[in-house]
């Protein structure tokens, strides 16, 4: 059939392949929520509740593809949802000694409550699917169209790192939210409103997250369930670390992980049927390692911003 | 909102005598305001979350007096009901405490999930090659064998914390969805009965090594082992040098580290000392409820544990209270499912919204001049009464 002549399995090639497709498909959750997640800490704050708002995301955009036919009200709804938890995280934070790390922990299980109650209903129907465009058509292989055929959204969220880079370094607003994270007193005396700032930059990050749940639902793995994250939006906030609170290097480290993740479904794609379970905790794994490398007892990291220490 | 006048003038009248310490009366009094504020702000973060979510089932159409209805007959209103509320408390002592002692020096562990089934697990795979041993023995090597087990994963949490720097929150989360993949790789491996056909367990226990009901009552001896602990955790962290300790290393870790406190120890201590406490949780399911190890053990004890820690604001002795509350709600889940017609996930709903109003609440301490003895107005009388850490208006 094909001028190649190869061995009905591949082999380690197949491995290969599919890590690597794998990488592309399993990364642009842990991608949006990154940069999102890079926003918020950006000026200041984490927001550990994002693996809820990636949950009511995939729900939402879901539902709504369900009930509107469309897979893009569901991005639309599930960016609207996801800003107004952010928007919630920030508000609340705003409360005098609230402390924004057991918030986040809080909206996680509020998230992923309110998506399990309102997502009972919608387990079983199936929703229409986000586009991709098959980059791998030149291509006999199989295995090499399966690899690269590439979401809308995973384009989108490459060229939304890119964006954000150059955003932060060199627009007005990713000015003031890089002061704001840096230096509390430098930007009061500047007449920001740091809050209202925290606010919106929470918000932002909600939007995004939310983003990165529909396209779980609505392309990889394509339905909705309740286990669909598994903790994605926490290791993603893990990442931002590993990144440096860098939009571009978000971007390299969400394909690392991606990888990580496909790793387990790779290996049983070609038999490797063993330890099963330990593949799938390799992304778990690696985002430990990488958080064990990247910390430092003693002095903050590089590119942190200044106003976060106190967050931790 | 603001402070009421008769407790102003009571205790000015009460202040006028001149001494360098409070008269005795308003020192009780000072002592029960701050009491009273631990409690009212809690309690009215629960009623006001009540009702909340009475708003929210209102507006699904289902009646917010039926779901209370629910919660009562299936939580607290017959023996039979109290009785299984106690059963499910008793992991959740366990829990929280595994949230509160790391607390004391300021860290947020949320990994305890994860320690509950270690700790199942580890006692289930003690008890096989035990087979046939004393009871007592199997039963005391089994629960040693989980306490380690938990002590190590969640002790490694901390150690990363003291020595790396590694966010705590993170790590301990990490490490739970590790432990929960390690456990059910070795359920359906090496340690699977291959007699468990439809779900994967591990051997059954030995008779001899079941733990059984406390006497008089249905619910298992996990409630008995769970109170002590809570009360020699309170001990422990209120009434022990090593709890000052941590309480000084969680409020400032440079100061404590100059007074040359070990504070890397510390915290691999409290939160190894957290995950051995957890770890138990999973040795009483095992050994109490289920017979042997499998899926059952992740039953998210780990998470309500943590909104029991926040709404026990991390108090040992209030966690019990909490915990008969939550598990009493978490019984009731079954009937209000069958009855109300809502999903399961109904009390998560509640859970999350309790949780962030409990947050909120942290807010108002302080804030209130009724509850802040230093606030009443007697510059002698607050010459002899300490300020709760709340900043002065």
């Amino acid at each position: 059939m094909s001028g190649l002549d190869l061995p009905g399995d591949l082999g380690l090639w197949s491995v290969l392949l599919a890590v690597i497709g794998g990488a592309i498909r399993v990364s642009t959750p842990f991608l949006f929520v990154s940069l999102g997640e890079t926003i918020t800490e950006r000026s200041g704050r984490i927001n550990l509740g994002l693996e809820g708002t990636l949950v009511f995301g995939a729900m939402s955009a879901y539902a709504t593809a369900v009930l509107t036919g469309s897979a893009w009200a569901g991005v639309a709804v599930a960016g609207l949802a996801g800003g107004l938890f952010g928007l919630l995280h920030g508000w609340i934070c705003r409360l005098p000694r609230v402390n924004d790390v057991a918030l986040g922990i809080a909206l996680m299980l509020f998230g992923s409550g309110l998506a399990f109650f309102f997502g009972k209903a919608f387990i079983q129907p199936s929703a229409p699917q986000l586009p991709a465009i098959p980059f791998g058509s030149w291509s006999d292989l199989a295995q090499v169209r399966a690899a690269l055929q590439i979401n809308v959204l995973f384009l989108i969220g490459a060229a939304l790192s890119v964006f954000l880079w150059w955003a932060l370094r060199n627009t007005r607003i990713g000015l003031v939210v890089r002061i704001v994270g840096d230096s509390t007193d430098a930007a009061r005396a500047m007449g920001y409103d740091v809050d209202r700032v925290r606010l919106l930059a929470t918000g932002a990050g909600g939007v995004l997250a939310g983003i990165g749940g529909a396209y779980l639902s609505l392309y990889y793995p394509g339905s909705w369930n309740e286990g669909i994250s598994s903790g994605q939006g926490l290791m993603a906030v893990a990442l931002v670390v590993f990144a440096r609170w860098n939009p571009l290097a978000c971007f390299g480290a969400a394909l690392l992980f991606g990888g990580a993740g496909a790793l387990g479904p790779a290996l049983q794609s070609v038999g490797v049927s063993q330890g099963y379970y330990l593949f799938y905790a390799a992304p778990y794994v690696l985002t430990l390692g990488v958080l064990i490398a990247t910390s430092s007892p003693n002095h903050a990291l590089a590119g942190a911003p200044g106003e976060l220490g106190q967050a931790k | 909102m603001v402070a009421d006048t008769a407790t102003t003038d009571a205790a000015s009248a009460d202040g006028a005598v001149a001494a360098p310490r409070a008269p005795a009366g308003l020192q009780l009094r000072a002592w029960a305001a701050r009491r009273a504020e631990a409690a009212i702000i809690p309690l009215g973060a629960l009623a006001l979350g009540l009702g909340l979510f009475s708003l929210f089932l209102a507006s699904l159409g289902k009646s917010p007096a039926a779901f209370l209805d629910l919660v009562y007959r299936g939580g607290f209103g017959s023996s039979f009901a109290l009785q299984n509320s106690l059963q499910r408390a008793a992991p959740l002592l366990f829990a929280a405490l595994c949230v509160a002692l790391p607390a004391r020096l300021g860290l947020v562990v949320i990994g305890g999930e994860g320690a509950i089934v270690l700790g199942g697990l580890a006692a289930a795979a003690v008890a096989t090659p035990l087979s046939g041993a004393p009871g007592s023995l199997g039963i005391a090597l089994m629960a040693l064998a989980a306490l380690l087990a938990g002590a190590l994963w969640l002790g490694a949490v901390g150690a990363l914390r003291a020595w790396r720097g590694v966010n705590e929150t993170i790590a301990s989360l990490l490490m739970s969805y590790i432990a929960i993949a390690l456990a059910n790789h070795l359920i359906e491996g090496w340690l699977r009965d291959p007699g468990s056909l439809n779900k994967p367990s591990t051997r059954t226990l030995d008779e001899a090594f079941r733990i059984g009901p406390l006497p008089g009552l249905e619910v298992h001896w996990g409630l008995a082992v769970g109170l002590v602990a809570c009360l020699l955790a309170w001990v422990l962290t209120e009434r022990t040098t090593l709890g000052f300790a941590a309480r000084i290393a969680g409020g400032n870790v440079r100061a404590a580290q100059i007074q040359g406190l070990p504070v890397g120890r510390l915290i691999t201590g409290f939160t190894a000392l957290g995950g051995a406490l957890a770890a138990l949780a999973g040795f009483f399911e095992v050994a109490a409820v289920h017979g042997n190890a499998n899926g059952s053990l992740v039953a998210g004890y780990g998470y309500t544990g943590i909104l029991i820690a926040f709404l026990a604001r991390q108090n040992p002795l209030a966690i019990p209270p909490v915990a008969f509350l939550l598990g009493g709600i978490e019984a009731s889940s079954g009937l209000i499912q069958r009855r109300l017609h809502v999903p399961d996930a109904t009390i998560l709903v509640l859970e999350g919204l309790l949780f962030l109003l409990v947050l909120m609440g942290e807010t108002l301490y302080g804030r209130f001049k009724v509850f802040s003895p230093h606030l009443w107005g007697d510059k002698q009388a607050a010459a002899g009464l300490k300020p709760s850490g709340a900043p002065a208006p």
